[in-house]
């Protein structure tokens, strides 16, 4: 599936039964090409992105937004801790752990 | 209705309003779930009291320098004026982020103290056991930030003791390298000269509400967004700059709950806000009172332009825009644009900026016109001028160095008497930065060093240089780091380039590069937008053999992708 540049503005609507896999894809697909701007780059699952200097905490912002609009899911800022982001693996993980 | 600003220290100021207007809301703190605490003048005043009365019982006293670690709070901001009112000097230090290393972070608080000569530390309780152990042997008090603001209030206040007008009033510390950090000595006088003329630059007024979200370790933070309201008796609604940068809506919602009509925003926040605040942030928000300005970093069109666009719609004015040029070394403002702005573009040829140093001005719609945004005129009080290598003043659209005086210049560089011959030379504060004048105008183009600008703090590449030659793989003395403009941020990005130690196979240069990246954010809490790992031989050096960072610069953007 293409990336949205930008995304929509609306939230998409929920979609219960995205499995983890395609979940953890989206995400990784959506740092790589918007955050890294490395559509290329090797993600692993499991590699710090913030404790490893690969993304700033500023994006933590923006992952909250995409977060939102592809998987309906609001994540509380509070949520978006260094902790619950820093991989791909910690952000799946949040991300179940909010979804009502 | 017209401020009063007749003071003589800045403690007075406080004691004075929170006897003529007690219950005046002086600040409001939001907290991260966007409950708020409100502080009124005489609680300012009372809770500062207890704070010097706390201070004076472990012996400390006048002209002691303090050094505050604590996170954006109520007791932060009890201190900082605590230790103003006992008459001795405090220091705000950057808050210890989740990416830093706690460790070096702690060592780098040591490494201040012993620096500064500093008498003692206020931190955060889960700070004191590393500190404890840090600071053995150092003569300098460590206080339990909570015990100082539950141990008080027991017994009366003592009075502030009279302080001079021209003695130093806190430090400032500049941003970078904190090892080697340049602590900014201001008085009494400079900071409410700062006050009166830079509140009457932006009409600063009673029925202002000003609301940040930015730190209080940074002078545009701690002099726009603290002193200068609390001084003139201005409200503000602080919020925690870890809160506003994982949701930048905060602001807005502070903003319409408190009729916020004043905030300063570094260019990189314009971006930021107008690609991460959610629709939903802006229901009900009307923008129309507010103004904004951009200031400590570079003013980008193209940022101002995508700000505008996104909350223009909900109200937020053309001419609500405004820009500043600001240093701690001034204090803080040295010039500012007109009230209703905006700040004037300057079209420009960029190859004649280039390749003559001169600003050529430029229809907009010509091939290599580029916009410059005004950082307005100098404030009351200030000069500005700027001046080419021999130190002569240059007529104006030539690019030279700006210079500064004025009355709201710093005191010096606290221990630091070779760094002042360096940057004050015959009453001139030579910034560093580059720039031209048009009329009163003055324009800001970049620097003269290697300094790198990121989000409005300042990144020294040497730092980063020395994080990367302990890096193994990478050939020691071998690396170079520098900016390059990013648009899509509003700031610029930090790139490093490394030239292997040996021949290395793409698995080798990956771990390398992560190394790499893992150090540099736990140390310096910088993110690299890109490592380059090249073979030997590709940096360029100059003729003494030292790595030119801007020739290597030029060749890492041209290079073939």
């Amino acid at each position: 599936m293409p990336l949205r540049q930008g995304g929509p503005r609306h939230a998409a609507r929920r979609t219960p039964t995205m499995d983890t896999a395609e979940m953890r894809r989206r995400l990784r697909e959506f740092i790589c090409a918007e955050l890294l701007r490395k559509p290329d780059y090797p993600l692993a699952h499991d590699e710090p992105l913030i404790t490893g200097g690969l993304i700033d905490s500023f994006s933590l912002a923006r992952i909250g937004v995409f977060v939102e609009e592809a998987f309906a899911v609001y994540l509380p800022d509070t949520e978006l801790t260094v902790a619950n982001m820093d991989t791909v693996d910690a952000m799946v993980a949040c991300i179940l752990k909010t979804r009502p | 209705m017209t401020l009063r600003l007749d003071y003589e220290t800045l403690v007075e100021s406080v004691i004075e309003r929170a006897g003529r207007e007690p219950r005046r809301p002086a600040l409001v703190l939001v907290a991260e779930d966007d409950s708020e605490q409100t502080l009124t003048a005489s609680q300012l005043l009372e809770s500062a009291a207890a704070h010097a009365c706390a201070l004076r019982s472990v012996g400390l006293g006048p002209g002691d320098l303090v050094i505050l670690v604590m996170r954006h709070s109520r007791e932060l901001l009890s201190a900082f004026w605590g230790t103003l009112y006992l008459g001795a000097i405090p220091s705000i230090f950057p808050f210890l982020s989740e990416k830093l290393d706690p460790q070096l972070y702690m060592k780098q608080v040591r490494t201040l103290v012993a620096h500064s000569g500093a008498r003692a530390v206020i931190a955060l309780p889960e700070f004191i056991p590393m500190l404890t152990e840090l600071l053995a042997g150092v003569d300098c008090r460590l206080l339990d930030s909570e015990h100082v603001a539950a141990g008080t209030g027991a017994s009366s206040p003592p009075p502030s003791p009279p302080v001079s007008t021209e003695a130093v009033a806190f430090l400032q510390h500049s941003s970078g390298s904190t090892g080697l950090q340049k602590g900014v000595a201001l008085s009494h006088r400079a900071v409410l000269n700062q006050v009166r003329s830079y509140s009457r630059a932006i009409a600063l007024d009673e029925s202002d509400v000003i609301v940040s979200w930015l730190p209080l370790y940074h002078d545009m933070g701690l002099i726009a967004c603290c002193v200068m309201p609390i001084v003139a008796g201005v409200r503000l609604v602080l919020i925690s700059p870890f809160h506003w940068v994982r949701e930048p809506g905060v602001l807005f919602r502070a903003v319409q709950r408190h009729g916020g009509t004043l905030s300063w925003l570094p260019n990189f926040a314009y971006n930021h806000c107008a690609r991460n605040v959610r629709e939903r942030d802006l229901e009900g928000v009307d923008l129309r009172p507010w103004r904004v300005i951009n200031c400590s970093e570079p003013v980008r069109y193209d940022s101002h332009r995508l700000f505008l666009e996104r909350f223009g719609p909900a109200g937020l004015r053309e001419t609500a825009l405004g820009s500043c040029y600001a240093m701690a070394e001034a204090t803080f403002a040295v010039t500012a644009s007109p009230v209703e702005g905006p700040p004037r573009v300057d079209w420009i040829q960029l190859p004649a900026l280039q390749a003559e140093r001169r600003a050529v001005p430029a229809a907009a719609e010509q091939p290599g016109a580029i916009p410059m945004t005004s950082s307005g005129t100098p404030i009351e009080g200030v000069e500005v001028a700027v001046v080419g290598d021999d130190g002569r003043r240059l007529p104006d659209r030539r690019l030279g160095e700006i210079v500064v005086r004025g009355d709201c210049l710093f005191s010096g560089y606290h221990r630091r008497p070779d760094l002042d011959a360096k940057a004050i030379r015959n009453g001139w504060y030579h910034t560093g930065d580059i720039g031209y004048r048009a009329g009163d105008e003055l324009y800001v183009t970049g620097r003269q060093d290697d300094l790198i600008i990121v989000g409005g703090k300042n990144v020294h590449p040497n730092d980063l240089e020395a994080i990367a030659n302990e890096v193994p793989g990478i050939h020691p003395g071998r690396a170079v780091a520098f900016g390059v403009p990013d648009g899509q941020l509003g700031t610029q990005a930090v790139v490093m380039v490394g030239e292997l130690a040996e021949e290395t196979g793409p698995e080798g240069r990956r771990r390398i590069e992560s190394e790499l990246r893992r150090r540099i954010a736990r140390q310096t809490e910088i993110t690299l937008a890109d490592v380059l790992l090249v073979d030997a031989r590709w940096l360029l050096k100059t003729s003494s053999g030292k790595i030119a960072r801007g020739a290597n610069r030029e060749k890492y953007l041209r290079r073939p992708r």
